[in-house]
Order: C-alpha cells, then sequence, then structure tokens
C-alpha cells in the first residue's frame, strides 16, 4: 500500500508528459531546431513553479508528510562530469528523442521499439559504473 | 474531454510537471527518472563485482513505483486519451523531416521510420536506437541527473551544477540535431 501513491503520481506523470506530447520524438526535433516554443515553454513555467514552490517551503518551514522539516539536498559541486555528461546525454536525446522518463512511459504505451532504446540506456548506465572511477568528475 | 484528449499547453503541463516534482517532495522523495536505470542495473546483482552498483538501491524502491505508474499512464493517455490532431507540430519542421524521408506525424507520436515494427530488419535504425540509449544513459550517470532531476529539480533548487547539465544537454541536442542527423538521414 506504501507504494501506491508512488504509482498514482508516475501513473499523472505518464499521462501528463504524454498529453504535453514531451514524449514525442517529433516536439524534441522541433524544439532542437528552434521551430516551435512548445517545449521551451513546459520547461520554462516547470522551472519557475518549481522555484516559487520550493521558495514557498522554504520560507514556511514545510515538513514533509513524515512531519520531518522538508529539505532538499544539493547537487554535488563539480564541473566535467556535468558538461560532459551533459552533452553526451544531449546527443542522445535529440537522437531518438527520449529521455529516461519518456522511455518508460513509451514502453508502457506499446512501442516495442523503445526497449531498444532502454537496453542501450541499461548498458550505457553500467558502462559508466565500471568506468566512472577513470572519468574526471 | 477534448480538454484531454487535444495538445495540452505548454503552461499547463509545465506547471503539471513542477506540482509532481512538489508531490515528492513533500513524500520526501527527489525527482529523477534516470536513477532507475541504475536500480534496474543493480536488480541483476552486478554491484558484486562493480563498485557503482553496490548501493542501497531498494530504497529507491519507490522510484521505480513511479516507473510503473508512468508506464500505464502513458498507455492511458495513448490508447484512451489521444486525438487525431495531436502532435500539430511546424509545417517547416515537416518539411525538413520529408527530406530525411522521415514521415509526418499526423497524430502519431513517434516517427515510423524510427520507431515503426519494421525498423527490427534494419541493423541501421537497431543501431540508432541502441547508441542513442547509450548515449542517454552514460551521459544522465555521469552528469548525475538527466531532464528530470537537473532541467526541472535542479534548476528549480537553483543549482549550479544542474545548469552546466542542462547548458550541455542542449550543446549536444543542436549538434546532433542540426549536424549528426542529418548524416544518418
Amino acid at each position: 500500500m506504501n507504494y501506491l501513491k508512488y504509482i498514482l503520481v508516475g501513473f499523472v506523470f505518464g499521462i501528463i508528459l504524454t498529453k504535453a506530447e514531451a514524449v514525442s520524438w517529433y516536439r524534441i526535433y522541433e524544439m532542437f531546431q528552434f521551430q516551435s516554443f512548445h517545449m521551451y515553454g513546459i520547461i520554462m513555467t516547470a522551472i519557475a513553479t518549481g522555484v516559487i514552490g520550493i521558495q514557498i517551503i522554504r520560507r514556511n518551514k514545510l515538513k514533509d508528510i513524515d512531519g520531518n522539516l522538508l529539505t532538499i539536498a544539493d547537487k554535488e559541486k563539480g564541473s566535467a562530469r556535468y558538461w560532459i555528461g551533459g552533452v553526451l546525454f544531449g546527443l542522445g536525446w535529440a537522437m531518438v528523442g527520449a529521455c529516461p522518463g519518456p522511455i518508460f512511459i513509451m514502453l508502457g504505451a506499446g512501442f516495442i521499439s523503445v526497449g531498444l532504446i532502454l537496453i542501450g540506456a541499461l548498458f550505457g548506465t553500467f558502462l559508466y559504473g565500471v568506468l566512472k572511477d577513470k572519468l574526471p568528475h | 474531454m477534448e480538454f484531454i484528449t487535444h495538445t495540452w499547453h505548454w503552461s499547463v503541463a509545465g506547471f503539471l510537471i513542477a506540482m509532481i516534482m512538489l508531490t515528492l517532495n513533500y513524500f520526501g522523495k527527489v525527482f529523477g527518472m534516470s536513477s532507475n536505470l541504475r536500480s534496474l542495473c543493480s536488480m541483476t546483482g552486478v554491484g558484486k563485482k562493480v563498485p557503482f552498483f553496490d548501493w542501497d538501491w531498494k530504497a529507491q524502491r519507490w522510484n521505480l513505483a513511479v516507473v510503473i505508474g508512468a508506464m500505464i499512464g502513458g498507455y492511458v493517455a495513448v490508447h484512451f486519451l489521444s486525438d487525431a490532431s495531436n502532435v500539430d507540430i511546424n509545417p517547416k519542421t515537416i518539411e525538413q523531416l520529408a527530406a530525411m524521408h522521415i514521415d509526418a506525424p499526423n497524430g502519431k507520436l513517434l516517427p515510423d521510420t524510427l520507431f515503426g515494427n519494421q525498423i527490427f530488419e534494419s541493423p541501421k535504425m537497431i543501431i540508432i536506437l541502441l547508441i542513442g540509449g547509450l548515449l542517454i544513459g552514460f551521459g544522465s550517470r555521469y552528469a548525475g541527473g538527466c531532464t528530470s532531476g537537473h532541467a526541472i529539480a535542479g534548476m528549480s533548487n537553483l543549482q549550479l551544477p544542474s545548469l552546466k547539465a542542462v547548458v550541455g544537454f542542449f550543446v549536444g541536442g543542436l549538434i546532433m540535431s542540426h549536424f549528426i542527423l542529418p548524416l544518418l538521414f
């Protein structure tokens, strides 16, 4: 039962991303060609809402579901990993028009071919795990 | 029902995505989809050989529940909440795609050229999807997050590392979209 609320959040998330067409290869291509505001609008509205939401949480010292003070951990400091990892991710994102969320969402929707992207992504994750200590971070 | 079956406006979608992130924050969790790939790798027991996968992935099972929900959501949205008017992209984009022999959307989310079942007979398409996935998996773990973890959650929390990652996402995306995709198709 504990997991039910997460399944529900995921369910709504899957519907939002599909109906906003953020899962669409076409929308990602159109975005990188600067031929539509749609995807930029989604990302910017999400960030703006998120910034306001997190400020409200901080200033009012809101508590989470367990009654603990709601805190959000900072990302680790660094540069190389973010630049290099970011560019590699971007290459893949624009190539097959999917990021990790949409990979799962489209697979659930029945696009079997997206399974190939998932296999590649799992192998890529594995490869990072193997090479981690040899890479600049 | 039209307001559901039609393409959702970007402002509505953006707002709701942030609400998803904030809901997870309220549950004491952090929004991020790519760490599920690490969990899935760890589930195979590979952590015995590669220390990176020897972590407490069981504490991340909630995120796999989000994934299961998202898959069901995708199924419901595609099969019951879709409309022929969907994916109404820029006519100029459609023209460009035609020149690359990629079919127009006509309501579809994904082009048949890349995702139709005939691609399983094309080694080139199989390799494209596998390499795209490889870059996504490797890049997101290297950068410590993807679109959800950095572009949405990290930027909302004004994290400089996330800004670097997001600039990287766009640099990589622009290179692929403008210089590499035209060579592939």
